[in-house]
């Protein structure tokens, strides 16, 4: 090979460097290197001039100015006389409240229906199919405004709302929740439920770690459940019940006391749920369905029942499967909550990318922000999924 | 001891035929009432059933109102879906505000890219290369010329801020699959070059791409491009959303299209060089034939989450189909209580029946490429 390269190397000139292979792909980089700095280095210079020239700021010194706007929804102290850096906190938060609570939803609504696609029962298996393919064909834009537009807008006004069971309250001006409200012991039964969580894990792990045979471990596992569930109780008792629940009631035309929830963000949790639900119930049927038959029965042929073989030998193996694929559809949801901007919900893109950008112009400190923010989101989300990758990967031997 | 011994005289009864299984009944009961609990599923589903499905039905068929000269009929109480409303405005949901003695370049257009699409995809048609070539070579400029308008062949220039509707919104998926299809080839064989400036430049690409929502990559094409190009270059205002579409399309194809790659065995390589070919011939000739059509599903699937996420060029003031259906439901002509599910259910039709057909085609090829392979 070499002997060929050197012998059609030509022996004067400049052009040894195009023939050499090595040579060739070093100055192949340098260009793509070279050139591509020359052009980020000319649209910086170029942006910059143009942003000058319209007066837009060209540093970040415009996130400690005052907002002047006001934000209908927020999960800490903010006014319009609040700068545009706890503009973009708020934002942030909001965002977060909308991921945290839509993942719980379309984690728990994506395995139901995931499973109930399992079931031999046809009709059950029907309705669950109809619901997967009828949502996710279907744009969540379209769902978002759905909800929105066409189902919590219509709805009655406050004196008229739809009263659902624990004092709950659903009218045009959003979803009226009782309120929970502390008194001095509460801390007590903070205390006592993070007590109990800790115990039973420890004794879960003390069981696993111990390697206890079958009725050892059911009844480490009834030991740490009393745990759970008599600790916080008591505590509960004993401190006098010390956490109420203030109900909404209606007085003129307004609900006061309780939790008012927008219905901007009842669309959004709504719709982004619903619609991730059916994406996550393909993958836990897909990864059920992964697991050889052999499996369930060389469980059986062990003497396990069908619930046995289950969760502990078909769960732990399709659960290696669902769970990187679930992480990707977390951060879809997470991304897709940036559809807020469609129908007003305050998060992040509508405040930071929406509001705060038309105000002062600073187009790309503020792409440049948000984008990073997710991104960041992203990153460490696959750092977690590498993670567990290691930890659960197959074992061969 | 004789007595410890048992001979059977008699034969045993003969065991009840086992339950039907090929019979209907037989399986409806197999699979309906195996066991109360299975039965106590199977009446509450039934009954959520009928009390869900009887209102739907009445709703969407049997109340309805099929032809109205405007919403008066579809206002009085009881009425159900509005489906003269969708009649009376299907004209704006297709083309948007094109001009109306112009729209026929709109249906040749539409009619060009679906006999394309049925050729291309229809895997026994005869000569499907020409069609490619056809599709990511000609069909992008004639439509351009076509719809745009060319005052040298005598087509009026018609600006696009008249172009609408579902016009729009196949315009945007289009774009972005004859943008992304290269462009993702090219991506992914960057991301797997063995230059690390391609390779990293190519990956920080697609990683920051994939990381980010649509809708920032929509603000950023709209806001920042202006900032990039000088004064007279800068792109109109569909141009610019049809740009952010095609590079957030490309970067997910890099990565379906790099999962194809990967699944090429070396010996395909090695035996390509065997042949004498070089980098691009063995490429197109060997190595990208076999990995785009590994990865068939994979490609649809992006083209479904494409025509999906064409609705979000809304954010940036282009009427696409959505954005259409949602502005007519505010036309105080027909306003009414049931024009805004209307509006949308028709729409939810709309985007089902495409999303739908192209998730079946994948099964279909899916299904067709296992068969070729002998399972």
């Amino acid at each position: 090979m070499s002997f060929g390269e050197s012998a059609a190397r030509p022996s004067h000139g400049w052009l040894w460097l195009w023939y050499d292979a090595r040579a060739r792909s070093a100055l192949l980089q340098i260009l793509f290197v070279a050139g591509f700095a020359a052009l980020a280095v000319a649209a910086f210079v170029d942006v910059r001039a143009h942003m000058q020239a319209r007066g837009i700021p060209t540093d970040f010194s415009f996130l400690g100015n005052v907002a002047g706007f006001d934000i209908n929804q927020s999960l800490i102290p903010y006014s319009a006389a609040s700068s545009y850096g706890r503009a973009f906190l708020v934002g942030l938060l909001n965002t977060c409240l909308v991921g945290a609570l839509g993942l719980t939803f379309a984690t728990i609504i994506g395995f139901s229906v995931g499973l109930a696609r399992l079931s031999k029962n046809w009709i059950v298996a029907r309705c669950a199919m109809a619901y997967v393919e009828g949502l996710r064909n279907v744009p969540l834009l379209l769902q978002l405004l759905f909800w929105y537009n066409a189902v919590l807008k219509p709805l009655p006004a406050p004196r008229q709302s739809f009263e659902l069971p624990f004092g709950v309250f659903l009218n045009n001006r959003g979803l009226f929740v009782p309120e929970p409200v502390s008194q001095p012991g509460a801390l007590w039964v903070a205390i006592a439920a993070l007590v109990s969580v800790v115990a039973a894990i420890g004794l879960r792990w003390l069981s696993i770690r111990r390697k206890f045979a079958s009725p050892r471990a059911a009844f480490f596992s009834g030991v740490a459940a009393a745990f759970v569930v008599v600790l916080p109780i008591a505590a509960f008792v004993g401190a006098g019940s010390p956490i109420t629940f203030v109900r909404p009631e209606l007085q003129g035309f307004n609900f006061s006391g309780g939790v008012r929830l927008l219905p901007e963000f009842v669309a959004l949790v709504l719709g982004l749920s619903l619609y991730t639900a059916a994406f996550i119930a393909e993958i836990v049927r897909a990864g059920v369905e992964a697991v050889p038959r052999g499996q369930r029965e060389a469980a059986a042929a062990l003497g396990l029942t069908a619930a046995q073989a289950s969760r502990l030998v078909v769960r732990p193996q399709a659960m290696r499967l669902i769970v990187p694929l679930l992480t990707s559809q977390y951060l879809n949801l997470i991304k897709n909550s940036s559809l807020a901007v469609f129908i007003g919900y305050p998060d992040l893109v509508q405040v930071f990318a929406g509001t705060v950008l038309n105000q002062t112009g600073a187009a790309v400190q503020v792409i440049f922000i948000t984008m990073a923010v997710y991104l960041l989101i992203s990153l460490a989300a696959s750092l977690a999924m590498n993670l567990y990758g290691r930890r659960f990967a197959l074992r061969e031997r | 001891m004789a007595a410890a011994i048992y001979v059977r005289r008699t034969g045993a009864a003969p065991r009840e035929a086992p339950p039907p299984t090929q019979s209907l009944a037989g399986r409806l009961r197999a699979s309906l009432f195996d066991g109360w609990r299975a039965s106590l599923l199977t009446i509450a589903v039934l009954a959520l059933l009928a009390l869900l499905l009887p209102p739907l039905l009445r709703f969407l068929i049997f109340d309805a109102v099929w032809s109205a000269p405007n919403g008066e009929l579809c206002r009085a109480p009881g009425a159900g879906a509005c489906w003269a409303f969708i009649a009376r405005k299907l004209p704006y949901f297709t083309y948007g505000s094109y001009p109306v003695p112009e729209r026929w370049r709109v249906d040749v257009v539409m009619a060009l890219g679906a006999v394309l699409i049925v050729w291309l995809l229809w895997l026994d048609a005869a000569r499907r290369r020409i069609a490619a070539v056809l599709f990511f070579g000609v069909y992008p400029p004639v439509s351009f010329a076509l719809l745009y308008g060319a005052p040298s062949i005598g087509l009026p220039r018609v600006d696009s801020d008249l172009w609408g509707g579902i016009l729009v919104s196949l315009l945007v998926a289009v774009v972005g699959i004859v943008v992304s299809m290269p462009l993702g080839i090219l991506l992914a064989l960057g991301r797997r070059s063995a230059l690390p400036a391609l390779s990293i430049a190519s990956a920080g690409f697609i990683e920051i791409v994939r990381g980010v929502p649509m809708i920032t990559v929509l603000f950023m094409a709209n806001t920042m491009l202006p900032l990039f190009l000088p004064e007279n270059l800068a792109p109109d205002r569909l141009a610019r959303p049809l740009i952010g579409v095609a590079l957030f399309a490309s970067a997910y194809m890099a990565e379906v299209v790099r999962g194809g790659l990967r699944a090429i065995p070396r010996g395909q390589y090695e035996g390509a060089a065997a042949l004498g070919f070089g980098f691009w011939r063995s490429l197109r000739l060997i190595i990208l034939p076999q990995a785009l059509r590994h990865v068939i599903p994979g490609i649809v699937n992006t083209f479904i989450g494409l025509f999906k996420d064409t609705t979000l060029v809304a954010i940036v003031g282009i009427f696409d189909f959505l954005r259409t259906v949602d502005a007519a439901r505010l036309d105080p002509i027909w306003a009414g209580p049931t024009i805004s599910t209307t509006g949308y259910v028709f729409a939810a039709m709309f985007y089902f029946v495409f999303c739908f057909a192209m998730s079946r085609y994948s099964l279909y090829v899916e299904r067709r490429l296992s068969r070729g392979r002998g399972h």
